[in-house]
């Protein structure tokens, strides 16, 4: 599975304002809502969803990198979006470092192999040092749009 | 100290598959081994002591996956893996 299989290009987050954990979550959400990926009906209660699959243990996987996620019925594909934060925001990492860059995936209850692909591709691309730096010094949406589609194009092997 | 080596052939038997939480399970399990631990599917391997490592394999339900490990306490880190792919990780398996 590639990136623009399911990351929402209209929904990225280059320079992330929030400072916590919850609301970095509530930050991705609402792009996702804004973009239209996600109704708005459904935020609150996708928020709490993460928010209660972080408390089974940190998405944060270490390499400054964090995989909030979680199913629900309101999406009919697995869609994502992709945060940026400069300062690192505490995430209860497993490593114990801030997270600086945030894959957030909302996927459908009944589609576990789409969620594996979609972690795969993500794992993939992050042991790459060359995209994880080149992530990192995105300043703007599009900017992280070219560095995906690169990726999907495997500019970063593998 | 003796280099041992043991490897087994588990399946992936959970409905949900190798995702962040019985990978997460897997890195915990082979880190308190001093043995290095690989899974190896389809001749791609990976350390199980990485979770980036683990979620690379996008392994679904019914995967067969290879465990080796190699170290002085290789015998109890593949019991110990074993173990916890035989239990599905204690996730339901449908």
């Amino acid at each position: 599975m590639k990136f623009s299989d399911f990351i929402a290009t209209q929904a990225l987050l280059p320079v992330l304002g929030s400072t916590t954990k919850e609301s970095v979550i509530g930050e991705l959400v609402d792009a996702l809502v804004s973009s239209g990926n996600v109704q708005a009906s459904d935020r609150d209660d996708i928020i709490r969803a993460i928010m209660k699959r972080e408390e089974l243990g940190s998405t944060g996987i270490g390499r400054g990198v964090a995989v909030p996620h979680t199913k629900h019925v309101g999406v009919s594909k697995l869609v994502g979006t992709v945060g940026v934060s400069q300062e690192g925001i505490d995430f209860d990492s497993l490593d114990g470092h801030n997270a600086e860059l945030f894959f957030l995936l909302v996927s459908p209850p009944d589609r576990p192999g789409d969620h594996l692909r979609a972690l795969e591709n993500i794992s993939r691309q992050l042991r790459n040092d060359t995209f994880c730096r080149f992530l990192k010094q995105s300043k703007t949406g599009d900017d992280i749009t070219q560095l995906l589609n690169e990726a999907d194009d495997n500019h970063f092997g593998s | 100290m003796s280099q041992l080596f043991s490897t087994a052939t588990v399946v992936v038997s959970n409905s949900q598959g190798l995702h962040m939480r019985p990978a997460n399970l897997l890195v915990t399990a082979a880190g308190k081994f001093a043995s290095n631990v690989t899974i190896v599917r389809e001749g791609q391997s990976v350390d199980c002591k990485s979770i980036l490592g683990i979620l690379t394999l996008g392994a679904v339900q019914g995967c067969q996956l290879d465990l080796r490990a190699e170290g002085p306490d290789a015998n109890s880190a593949i019991e110990t893996i074993v173990d916890l792919f035989q239990r599905g990780f204690d996730e339901p398996t449908e």
